[in-house]
């Protein structure tokens, strides 16, 4: 295969990983809280949660770019302190990943924490455990399907990340482009072997991961 | 009386059925081109097409811009368009050698230069191509050369001042010269080569650092051509003839291109 394929598919696992252990570290936290915590405003986290996936991917990279870019809100103040900028770095296309892929690891394991027998928490305080112990001894392993369902589902929209990565980190040769990047520019650049090689190769990846996906939980897809 | 209201029944629906034959015929008069343009002509492009429009009565010009390099791809997979008009004599050549030409043939319409940006409220100062070496140049955009001209004429000018390898690392290829625009304007990156009517055309946002000089690249000349494959050759020509007639040639000084020598 080609370095240039390569490269990309490296890039693409790469970033995939990275945003994947960031999704699960927020995600099951927030979906804990969403689950079983009552506070207010919480209708509104939890929409603004779920909205990168109903939003193109377009608008979520206008609004990473207005907060992130080297004159974002964020950004800006990044920049004059580390000189640093996340824009057109693999960090970008860590971040646009993780904001697309974290609503879907959100709803699939505060989904499985809500189906939990509420007994069985409820008896878990009864007995004088505390509220770590509960989540890591009773809540987490009655949830393990969901989230492991919910991890999968993640990585695989994580590595099939475009529009917001396009806006964020460029397309950048050698750089930032990722498998759905470098397959863009070999088909608009008439380049179809190519793209043919990793058309196939990320309908064959992805593939498998829905179906261990599926055989996590039946409930979801 | 239901006589009456059957005639105004019938009234109607003819008057309804007439007013859709009409639209219909109306539609089908409507000649339309599509012209694909190498971004850079933007402005200048979509103001000729409201003259032209505004001159010649149910005409409707189609705009496709990009760059150079994947418009002429576009049409070589059969891209249904009339007009090609590109910011480099290669991508015409090529179409031409592939034999895509109405007649072979395309003509020379303007001349553009090639210019360093910055952003207007730029922390750095930058006076020339040199100073790019600086360390407090970190990020450089220019369009990816494989298919954009502009990033073709900004390879040969850094080149030509022993450049390109040196600052390597810090470039940003854009995919077409407005995106190379876009990136200083919004002060992404510290620096941009693009063409001085873009640089004009953003002059509210950037600032032009240096001007190529003119043995440092190719010129900057930009083919326009009728292509083979086109439905409606005479209106194509016509277009084309405005282009190149008094008033197309006001609007492209307007814009700052400058005239075929």
């Amino acid at each position: 295969m080609e370095t240039s394929v390569l490269f990309s598919l490296r890039l693409s696992l790469q970033v995939a990983l990275a945003a994947t252990v960031l999704v699960m570290l927020a995600g099951i936290g927030l979906a804990y809280v969403l689950a079983l915590k009552k506070f207010p405003g919480k209708d509104f986290l939890d929409t603004l949660l779920t909205l990168p996936l109903v939003l193109p991917p377009t608008v979520i990279g206008y609004y990473l770019i207005i907060l992130f870019g080297r004159n974002g809100l964020l950004g800006s103040a990044l920049y004059n302190w580390t000189g640093f900028s996340i824009m057109f770095t693999w960090y970008a296309a860590v971040l646009a990943s993780f904001v697309v892929a974290l609503p879907l690891m959100i709803k699939t394991t505060r989904a499985a924490i809500e189906s939990i027998d509420k007994n069985l928490i409820n008896a878990s305080y009864t007995l004088g455990h505390s509220e770590t112990a509960t989540l890591f001894n009773i809540i987490l392993p009655l949830a393990k399907k969901g989230i492991i369902a919910g991890t999968v589902l993640s990585f695989a929209r994580a590595m099939g990340e475009f529009g917001a990565t396009l806006m964020l980190a460029g397309n950048i040769p050698g750089k930032t482009d990722t498998m759905p990047l470098a397959i863009y520019t070999s088909a608009s650049s008439g380049d179809w072997s190519k793209a043919n090689v990793m058309v196939i190769f990320f309908t064959l990846i992805s593939g498998s991961f829905l179906y261990i996906a599926n055989r996590f939980s039946k409930r979801f897809v | 009386m239901l006589r009456k209201i059957s005639l105004r029944l019938a009234v109607t629906v003819l008057a309804l059925l007439l007013l859709c034959f009409t639209t219909m015929v109306r539609a089908e008069e409507q000649q339309e081109i599509t012209v694909s343009a190498a971004i850079s002509l933007k402005n200048a492009f979509e103001e000729i097409g409201k003259q032209f429009a505004a001159k010649h009565r149910g005409v409707k010009i189609y705009f496709n811009f990009g760059a150079s390099g994947d418009l002429m791809k576009q049409i070589e997979a059969g891209a249904p368009v009339d007009i090609f008009a590109s910011a480099a004599i290669k991508e015409m050549e090529e179409i031409k050698q592939k034999k895509l030409l109405l007649n072979d043939s395309f003509q020379r319409f303007a001349v553009n230069e090639v210019v360093l940006i910055m952003p207007l409220k730029a922390s750095l100062s930058l006076n020339s191509f040199d100073d790019l070496k600086k360390e407090a140049v970190k990020r450089v955009a220019v369009g990816n050369p494989k298919t954009v001209p502009a990033g073709r004429y900004a390879q040969e000018i850094l080149t030509y001042f022993k450049l390109w390898d040196t600052i390597k690392d810090k470039f940003i290829l854009a995919e077409n010269v407005r995106q190379v625009v876009d990136y200083v304007a919004r002060g992404e990156v510290d620096a941009g080569i693009v063409y001085a009517t873009d640089a004009l055309a953003m002059a509210h946002k950037v600032q032009t650092v240096a001007t190529a000089p003119v043995q440092s690249h190719q010129p900057v000349v930009y083919p326009l051509a009728v292509l083979k494959q086109t439905q409606n050759s005479s209106l194509a020509k016509l277009f084309i003839e405005f282009v190149a007639s008094p008033e197309g040639k006001r609007i492209l000084q307007q814009c700052g291109f400058n005239p075929v020598k």
